[in-house]
C-alpha cells in the first residue's frame, strides 16, 4: 500500500519553523526527515516516521509554492492563495534572504554573473552549504542587486522597500550590492582575516561618504547620468582625489605634515618610534591610494592596498589599535594646520571614510 | 424588468506576462451577463492595468438575476492573432437579491483559468437596484435567504419551521458531448462550470418559490449535491428546510407582506398545496430540453436497518399504535406534509421531543441513457421511493417526523447507489405551524419533559417495539423509559446531560466483490449492503462500547461503490448521556471452549478488552454518579400523580404493564469468536489508538465536556490517496489498508496540528471514493479549536462576559424565542439542565448557587416534583427577564462592533491589503460573535493540467487547487464584506489522474455561509465605552452599510 496522493491544506497556511530552516538549508525530504528523527521529535510527539515523511513532504510543497512569491516579498503580502498571518510572513521572507557568513564572504565583490554561479559547485565543497542553498543566496544577492541597481535613492530604503527586509539585513544587502557593482577584491589570501561585518561596515561608510548620494542634494538636473545615486561612487570625487598627492609629493608639507603628527603625539604612543619612522612610508601608502581610485582597476584593490600599505606595516610593528587611533585621529586633523594645502575638504571626505574603514580593518 | 445590475471593474494586479517580447501584457475585461457583454478599454503594457471603467448597466429580470452568474473574463489584446484569454471570474449575485444582505460586491478577485490555476486578481464592484415588482414573483424567488448552516442562524430566530423542500435539475454533462472532441479541455471545463453555475442558480430559485408557497421566507441545511453521472448527465439536486425567520434585532422586519405568523395559518391548516414538497421539473431554461434523457430500467431497494438501541433488524412496516393522543395529533398534523424531514441537526429547545433511532434507507440504481426524450424523468421517482421508505421507517420507530435528514449517491460507471438517513423523532407542533394542537395539550407535553433527558424517551410502543431492544428507565428522572443505546444523526441537543468528554467513533468495512456488468452488478451491489450495514453496526456497537459511552450523535454512513470492491465509513461522536443506562462491558467468548491454549489466549484478550474500557473512561473522564445497582434494580418509585403532572392516558395505561426488560442483563454484550473474521474484528478494535494527549475529536459541531473554547481556529482540508498492490486483495487485507489509511490520517492531523495543544478536532468530515480499480481516496476537512485547559468550566460571575462558548452565546437568542411565542405559557425546555447554561443563565438572573445545585442533583427527583416545578417557574421567569437584556445589550452592541471591527482590521491592511478571512465547517466561531449573514457561497471549481509532472506531481496539483479553492472563497467573502465562512462545506473532491500522459483533473464543490463576526472582546469594548446605550430600543437592523 503505497500512498500516490498525500496533502493538507489548511485555511491559515501552517509554516514550521524549524522545517522552513531544513529546506533553506537545502537538504532533500529524506535528509530532512532523518535529521528530524535525529531532533527527538518522534519521541516527543509518538509521530512515526510515515508521519514525519508525510509533513516534511507537505512542508516542502508548501514552501516550493511560496518560493515564486518569496521572490518578490510584496507579491507575499498582497497574494491571496495563502492566509499567512503577518508577523509569519515576515519570518518567511527574513530567513529566505539571511545567508551564510561563510558563503558571502566567497562571492562578496564577484560580478554577480553566469560565470560566478558556476563556481558554486566549488563553494559549496569548500563551504560545507549545500549547493541548493549556495543557488538560493546567490540569487538572492543577484535579484536584490538587480532591482536597486538602477534605482535612485537611498540604497538601502530601496531593498527595503521593495523587499521587505529588516533594517539589519537591508544594511547587509546593500553592502553586498555596493561591493559586487563596484568589484572589491575580498578573496585574496590576505583579506581572509576579515569578515563580512568589516567589509558591511567599510560599505556602509562609503556609501554614507562616497557616493553621488552622500553629496545630500538630489541632483536637479534630470539629464545628468546620476540615477544610481548610492551604488557608484562619485566619480568626480575620485577625480579630486589625485589633488591629495602633493601631500607626499612636496617634501616641504609631508615634513612639516610628519612634525606636527609627532609633537602632538610624542609621548601618548607607545610605538612612537616605529611610528616615527615609518611615518612617511604610512602617509605615502594612505595618500596613494586616494590618487590611484581613478583607475578602475585600483578602486578593485582598494581593500588589498589598505591593507597591505596600512594595516600590515602597522600589524608588524604590533600598534595597539588604540594607538593606531591616536595617529591616524592626528594624521587627518594635522592637514587643516598645513598652510599649503588647498584641498581640506576633499581630505576630510576622504580620510574621515579611510579613517573608519582602518581601524574596522586593524584586527588579527 | 425589475432589475438593474450594474458592475465596474476597477483595475487588476499581478496579471502574468502575456507578450513574452515585452514581458507585459495589453489587458482588456469582458463583462457578460445573460447574453449581454460589454468590454472595457485595452490596458496597455502594465501587469496592473486601472481601468476603472464606466458602470456597465445590465437590465434584467430577477428569474436571470437568480440563475445567471456575472461572468467576467479578463483577456490579453493581440492586434494580429485571437485574443488570448487570461482567466474568468465567476460572481454569484444571489447574495445581493435579499435586503438584509450584501448591498454591495466589492473587492480582489482571483482571476481563475481552468488550467494555469489563479493568475492575477481584478478588482470588481457589482450593484443592483431591484425593483420591487411583487407580481413577478411567480418566476423568481428573490428575497429567500438560503442558509447552509443546520441549526436557526444565530441573528435570527424561527417563527415557524415549515418542513422540507427538495428538487433537482437534470442536463446533459458538457464534458460528454459530441463537441468536447474537438474542443479545447479549457472551453469544456468553462462550459461545465458555467452550467453548473447556472443550473445551482436554477435549482435555488425554484427551492425558493417552493418556500414562497409554503410562506416561508428561508431555507435552513440548504444541500446542494452535483451527482456526475457520466454519460447519462448531470443532476444537480438540492435539499432543505423551509422556515419562517424572524431578525432577532428587528422584530417586524423581514416577513414577507402576505406572511405573517398569524391566525390565518391557525384557520387553514393546509395552506400548502399538497405538492409542495415533491413536484420537480427537469427542463432547464438552458437550451438543452434533450438532456433530460435519464431513465431507469433496473432498481433494487435495499432491504433498510434500522439502527437504535440495542439491535438492528427490519423494521416492520406497519406502525404500531402510537402511544399518546398527542401523538397522534402531532402525527396528523405531520401526515399532511408528503415528507415530514428536517435538514436541521440543532434545533431551539423545546422543538425535539423524543428521539427513536437512526432511520436510513439505500437502493441501487442502473442509470441507462435512453433516446427517448419523452420518457418521464426518473430522478425524482427514485428520490421519493427512499424518502417514502425513511417515513415509513420513522413511522415503525413510533415518530412522526425525520430529523439530521441527509442524501447521498455514489456512483461507479453506471450503478449508483442512492442513500439517505436521518433521525426518527417525536417534534413539537408548537413550531410546525399547524394550529390544531393548540392549548392544554400543549403544555401537558411540556410539563411532561422532564429536563434534559427528555429526547431519550423512547417514541415507540415497547409492547410493539420495532426492534429487539432493552429498556430501562431513565437515569435522569426515573419515569419514563429509555434504550440502552441511543445513535441518532443529529447534533448533541446543548440541554443534554452528558458525562465525561465526546470523542470520534468510526467504523471502517471493505468488501469485495467481483466485476461485473449492469443488472448483474447492481444484483451483486445490493445483495452486499445489508452486510455492510450490518458490520459497519456490530463495529460501530463494539467500539462504543469499548469506548465505554452509551449514545451516538452526527452519524453518517457513507457507502461507496467502486468497480470491484464496497466501502463502508461510518463516523460518529460517542458521548456518555446521563439518561442512559452505563453500557456493559464486552465478553469474548469462544466456541471451543476445552483448548486449554485458546482459553488462555480469550481471557487475555478479555483482560486487554477491559482494559481498554478502563483507560477509556478515564481518558474522556466518564464517571458517571455511582447509582446503586438497587435502585435500578429495584421496582420504579412509583411516580407520584401530582395534579401538576399530567400525562397522557395512554402512557399512565402503559405503566400499568411495564416490565423492566433491562433488568439483569445490561451487561450482556458478547463477542464470540468462532472463526478468524471475529478474531480480526476484536483485533480492530484493538488497535484503534486514541489520539495523542491534548487532543479530542469529534465529528459534530460541539465536543461534550469542553467548553473554554479560545478564538484560535484552523480549518483544514486533507486528502490521501492510496493505491492497493492488487496482489493482497483480500476482505482482510482490504479492512487493515482501509482501516491503517484512516488512522494514519488522523496520526498525520494530530502531528501537523501539535503547535494547537490543548485542542479539539471539531466536524470531522471523512469522504471515500474510488476513484479507480486499485484506487482509495479518503478527503477529510475539519476545523481544529485550541481551548483553554486551564480556565475553570464554570466560572463566577466573569464567565458572562467571557462566554467565549457558543452555548451561552446561543442560549441568549435560544432562550428568548420560544419565550416570546409563548410566553404565557410557563416552559420548561428552555431551562436547559446543562451545566454551564444553567451556571450563565443563572448568573444572569442571581439565583444562589445553593439552588442552582439542585439542578444537577437528581437522584430524589420524585419526592420533590412538586416544588421542582415551582422552582423551574421562579427560573423559567427570572431567566427570562435576565436572558432578554443581555440580547438586547448585545445587539446593541453589534452594529458599533462591527464598526470597531472595521477600524481594527485597518492597520494590518496598511501593508498587506488582503483582510484575514476565516473558515470553519462549524456554525459558530469560537469567542465572536455572528452579527450578520451575508448569503451563500456554493462554487464550483475545475481544474486541469497536461503537465502533471512539472506542476509538482498529483499532490503538488492537488495542493495548489485546494489552496486556490479556499483562496477564491475568502475573496468572495471579503468582497461580500464578510469576514469569516460559517458551515463550510467540501461536498465534493473528484480527482482524476492520467499519469502516463501527464495528466489531471479535478472538479471542486464547496458551500458555507459568509458572514460578518465580531470578537466577544471587541463587543465587551464597545459595551462598556457605551454603557448608557442600553436603556433606550435601538434598531439594529439598519446595520451597517457599505
Amino acid at each position: 500500500m503505497t500512498s500516490e496522493l498525500d496533502i493538507f491544506v489548511g485555511n491559515t497556511t501552517l509554516i514550521d519553523e524549524d522545517v522552513y530552516r531544513l529546506w533553506l538549508d537545502g537538504y532533500s525530504v529524506s535528509d530532512a526527515v532523518a535529521l528530524r528523527v535525529r531532533s527527538g521529535i518522534l519521541e516527543q510527539t509518538g509521530a512515526t516516521a510515515a508521519v514525519l515523511q508525510s509533513d516534511t513532504m507537505d512542508h516542502y510543497r508548501t514552501f516550493h509554492m511560496l518560493e515564486r512569491l518569496l521572490h518578490a516579498p510584496p507579491k507575499l503580502l498582497h497574494q491571496l492563495i495563502f492566509q499567512i498571518p503577518p508577523s509569519r510572513q515576515a519570518l518567511l521572507i527574513e530567513r529566505y534572504y539571511a545567508f551564510d557568513e561563510a558563503f558571502v564572504r566567497e562571492v562578496l565583490g564577484k560580478k554577480l554573473s553566469k560565470g560566478t554561479k558556476k563556481d558554486l559547485d566549488d563553494i559549496s565543497t569548500k563551504t560545507g552549504i549545500t549547493l541548493k542553498s549556495c543557488r538560493r543566496q546567490f540569487d538572492n544577492f543577484k535579484r536584490v542587486f538587480k532591482v536597486v541597481e538602477e534605482m535612485r535613492g537611498s540604497l538601502v530604503d530601496n531593498i527595503q522597500q521593495h523587499f521587505l527586509l529588516s533594517d539589519r539585513l537591508s544594511r547587509d544587502y546593500a553592502a553586498i550590492v555596493f561591493f559586487a557593482n563596484n568589484r572589491f577584491e575580498t578573496g585574496k589570501k590576505k583579506l581572509q582575516y576579515l569578515s563580512f561585518g568589516d567589509f558591511a561596515f567599510c560599505a556602509e561608510l562609503m556609501i554614507q561618504n562616497w557616493t553621488l548620494g552622500a553629496v545630500g542634494e538630489a541632483p536637479t538636473d534630470p539629464d545628468s547620468q546620476v540615477d544610481d545615486m548610492d551604488v557608484d561612487l562619485d566619480k568626480e570625487f575620485l577625480q579630486d582625489l589625485k589633488e591629495l598627492k602633493v601631500l607626499v609629493a612636496d617634501k616641504d608639507l609631508l615634513d612639516l605634515h610628519k612634525s606636527l603628527v609627532c609633537t602632538t603625539l610624542r609621548g601618548k604612543l607607545t610605538v612612537f618610534s616605529e611610528m616615527e619612522a615609518n611615518f612617511k612610508n604610512l602617509s605615502r601608502g594612505l595618500v596613494n591610494v586616494a590618487a590611484k581610485l581613478t583607475h578602475n582597476k585600483d578602486v578593485r584593490d582598494l581593500f588589498v592596498d589598505l591593507v597591505e600599505k596600512f594595516v600590515e606595516p602597522c600589524r608588524s610593528d604590533h600598534w595597539p589599535l588604540a594607538d593606531v587611533r591616536l595617529f591616524l585621529n592626528q594624521y587627518s586633523a594635522s592637514v587643516h594646520s598645513l598652510d599649503g594645502f588647498r584641498h581640506q575638504a576633499l581630505w576630510d571626505r576622504y580620510m574621515g571614510t579611510l579613517r573608519g574603514c582602518l581601524l574596522r580593518l586593524y584586527h588579527d | 424588468m425589475p432589475g438593474k445590475l450594474k458592475v465596474k471593474i476597477v483595475a487588476g494586479r499581478h496579471l502574468p506576462v502575456m507578450d513574452r517580447a515585452s514581458d507585459l501584457t495589453d489587458a482588456f475585461v469582458e463583462v457578460k451577463f445573460g447574453n449581454t457583454t460589454f468590454k472595457t478599454d485595452v490596458y496597455l503594457k502594465s501587469l496592473n492595468p486601472q481601468w476603472n471603467s464606466e458602470w456597465f448597466k445590465f437590465e434584467v429580470d430577477d428569474e436571470d438575476l437568480q440563475d445567471e452568474p456575472l461572468q467576467i473574463t479578463v483577456l490579453d489584446h493581440d492586434t494580429y492573432s485571437a485574443n488570448d484569454a487570461i482567466g474568468k471570474v465567476y460572481i454569484d449575485i444571489d447574495p445581493l437579491l435579499y435586503s438584509e444582505a450584501a448591498t454591495v460586491i466589492s473587492g480582489w478577485f482571483p482571476i481563475y483559468d481552468t488550467i494555469h490555476g489563479i493568475r492575477g486578481e481584478i478588482n470588481v464592484i457589482v450593484k443592483v437596484d431591484l425593483f420591487n415588482d411583487l407580481n413577478r414573483f411567480r418566476q423568481s424567488s428573490c428575497g429567500v435567504k438560503f442558509f447552509c448552516t443546520t441549526s436557526i442562524p444565530k441573528c435570527y430566530r424561527a417563527v415557524i419551521i415549515h418542513g422540507f423542500v427538495e428538487e433537482l435539475v437534470v442536463n446533459e454533462d458538457p464534458e460528454y458531448q459530441w463537441i468536447d472532441r474537438i474542443r479545447t479541455p479549457r472551453a469544456s471545463n468553462e462550459a461545465r462550470q458555467r452550467l453548473i453555475s447556472l443550473m445551482s442558480g436554477e435549482l435555488q430559485r425554484k427551492i425558493g418559490l417552493k418556500v414562497l408557497e409554503m410562506r416561508g421566507n428561508a431555507v435552513v441545511g440548504y444541500l446542494q449535491c452535483f451527482d456526475l453521472e457520466g454519460e447519462s448527465g448531470l443532476v444537480v439536486r438540492a435539499i432543505g428546510t423551509a422556515c419562517t425567520l424572524d431578525k432577532l434585532s428587528s422584530p417586524a422586519a423581514f416577513l414577507p407582506a402576505c406572511n405573517s405568523p398569524s391566525k390565518e395559518m391557525k384557520e387553514s391548516p393546509l395552506v400548502h398545496p399538497p405538492s409542495h414538497g415533491c413536484r420537480s421539473t427537469h427542463n432547464s431554461p438552458i437550451h438543452t430540453a434533450t438532456g433530460s434523457r435519464l431513465t431507469q430500467n433496473f432498481s433494487v431497494s435495499v432491504p433498510t436497518l434500522i439502527y437504535t438501541g440495542m439491535g438492528s433488524g427490519s423494521a416492520g412496516k406497519e406502525g404500531g399504535p402510537f402511544k399518546a393522543l398527542l401523538r397522534q395529533q402531532t402525527q396528523s398534523a405531520l401526515e399532511q406534509r408528503e415528507f415530514p424531514f428536517f435538514t436541521l441537526t440543532a434545533f431551539p429547545p423545546g422543538f425535539l421531543v423524543h428521539v427513536g433511532g437512526v432511520v436510513s434507507a439505500r437502493s441501487v440504481k442502473l442509470l441507462d441513457r435512453i433516446h427517448n426524450p419523452d420518457e418521464p424523468e426518473t430522478r425524482d421517482a427514485w428520490w421519493a421511493e427512499i424518502r417514502q421508505e425513511i417515513k415509513s421507517h420513522a413511522k415503525a420507530l413510533g415518530c412522526h417526523a425525520v430529523v439530521g435528514y441527509s442524501e447521498s449517491t455514489s456512483i461507479c460507471e453506471e450503478v449508483c447507489i442512492l442513500s439517505a438517513s436521518g433521525t426518527a423523532a417525536v417534534l413539537n407542533p408548537r413550531f410546525l405551524q399547524d394550529g390544531t394542537l393548540e392549548g392544554c395539550l400543549e403544555q401537558r407535553l411540556e410539563e411532561n419533559l422532564p429536563v434534559g433527558c427528555g429526547f431519550c424517551h423512547i417514541p415507540y410502543d415497547e409492547l410493539n417495539m420495532p426492534f429487539p431492544a432493552h429498556l430501562t428507565y431513565c437515569y435522569n428522572c426515573r419515569k419514563q423509559k429509555v434504550p440502552d443505546v441511543l445513535f441518532t444523526t443529529i447534533d448533541l441537543p446543548t440541554d443534554a446531560t452528558v458525562v465525561g468528554k465526546g470523542c470520534l467513533i468510526q467504523a471502517r468495512l471493505c468488501r469485495l466483490k467481483k466485476k461485473a456488468q449492469a443488472e448483474a452488478n447492481a444484483t451483486a451491489i445490493s445483495n452486499l449492503l445489508p452486510f455492510m450495514e450490518y458490520e459497519v453496526h456490530t463495529q460501530l456497537m463494539n467500539k462504543l462500547k469499548l469506548k465505554g459511552m452509551n449514545a451516538l450523535f452526527g452519524l453518517r454512513i457513507q457507502i461507496t461503490v467502486g468497480e470491484n470492491m464496497l466501502m463502508g465509513l461510518a463516523s460518529a461522536t460517542g458521548v456518555y448521556l446521563a439518561a442512559l443506562p452505563t453500557p456493559g462491558g464486552i465478553q469474548i467468548a469462544g466456541k471451543t471452549p476445552n483448548d486449554g491454549s485458546y482459553e488462555q489466549h480469550i481471557s487475555h484478550m478479555q483482560k486487554k478488552i477491559n482494559d481498554t474500557i478502563a483507560k477509556n473512561k478515564e481518558l474522556y473522564e466518564i464517571n458517571p454518579p455511582e447509582t446503586s445497582e438497587e435502585l435500578i434494580g429495584s421496582p420504579i418509585p412509583e411516580p407520584r400523580q401530582h395534579s401538576r403532572l399530567l400525562r397522557s392516558q395512554s402512557e399512565s395505561s402503559d405503566e400499568v404493564t411495564e416490565l423492566d426488560l433491562s433488568h439483569g442483563k445490561k451487561d450482556a454484550f458478547v463477542l464470540e469468536i468462532d472463526d478468524t473474521d471475529a478474531l480480526e474484528d476484536v483485533h480492530s478494535l484493538l488497535t484503534d489508538v486514541p489520539p495523542p494527549p491534548g487532543f479530542y475529536s469529534c465529528n459534530t459541531e460541539i465536543m461534550p465536556g469542553i467548553n473554554n473554547w479560545t478564538s484560535e481556529i484552523q480549518m483544514f482540508t486533507s486528502v490521501r490517496v492510496t493505491r492497493l498492490s492488487s496482489l493482497n486483495l483480500t476482505n482482510q487485507a482490504l479492512n487493515k489498508n482501509f482501516n491503517d489509511l484512516c488512522e494514519n490520517l488522523l496520526k498525520s492531523l494530530y502531528f501537523k496540528l501539535r503547535s494547537m495543544i490543548p485542542c479539539c478536532l471539531c466536524h470531522v468530515n471523512f469522504t471515500v471514493s474510488l476513484p479507480e480499480d486499485e484506487l482509495i481516496q479518503v478527503t477529510v476537512t475539519a476545523v481544529a479549536i485550541t481551548f483553554d485547559k486551564n480556565q475553570a468550566l464554570q466560572t463566577t460571575k466573569t464567565h458572562v462576559e467571557k462566554s467565549l462558548q457558543r452555548a451561552s452565546t446561543d442560549n441568549e437568542e435560544l432562550l428568548q424565542f420560544p419565550l416570546e411565542l409563548c410566553s404565557d405559557s410557563i416552559p420548561s425546555h428552555p431551562f436547559p439542565p446543562a451545566k454551564e447554561h444553567l451556571e450563565s443563565a443563572s448568573s444572569n438572573s442571581g439565583i444562589p448557587a445553593a439552588q442552582r445545585a439542585t439542578s444537577v442533583d437528581y437522584s430524589s427527583f420524585a419526592d420533590r416534583c412538586s416544588s421542582w416545578i415551582e422552582l423551574i417557574k421562579l427560573k423559567a421567569q427570572t431567566i427570562r427577564r435576565g436572558s432578554i437584556k443581555t440580547t438586547v445589550t448585545v445587539e446593541k452592541a453589534s452594529p458599533m462592533g462591527e464598526g470597531n471591527f472595521r477600524n481594527r482590521s485597518a492597520p494590518p491592511c496598511a501593508n498587506s491589503t488582503v483582510g484575514v478571512v476565516k473558515m470553519t465547517p462549524l456554525s459558530f466561531i469560537p469567542g465572536a460573535k455572528i452579527t450578520k449573514y451575508l448569503g451563500i457561497i456554493n462554487m464550483f471549481f475545475i481544474r486541469e493540467t497536461t503537465s502533471l509532472r512539472e506542476e509538482g506531481g498529483v499532490s503538488g496539483f492537488l495542493h495548489a487547487f485546494i489552496a486556490e479553492v479556499f483562496a477564491m472563497v475568502r475573496a468572495h467573502v471579503a468582497a461580500l464584506g464578510g469576514n469569516a465562512v460559517v458551515s463550510y462545506i467540501m461536498k465534493q473532491c473528484v480527482f482524476m489522474e492520467n499519469p502516463n500522459k501527464n495528466q489531471a483533473q479535478c472538479l471542486i464543490n464547496v458551500s458555507g455561509d459568509a458572514v460578518v463576526f465580531v470578537r466577544e472582546s471587541d463587543l465587551e469594548v464597545v459595551s462598556t465605552q457605551h454603557p448608557t446605550a442600553n436603556c433606550q430600543p435601538l434598531c439594529a437592523g439598519g446595520e451597517v452599510t457599505t
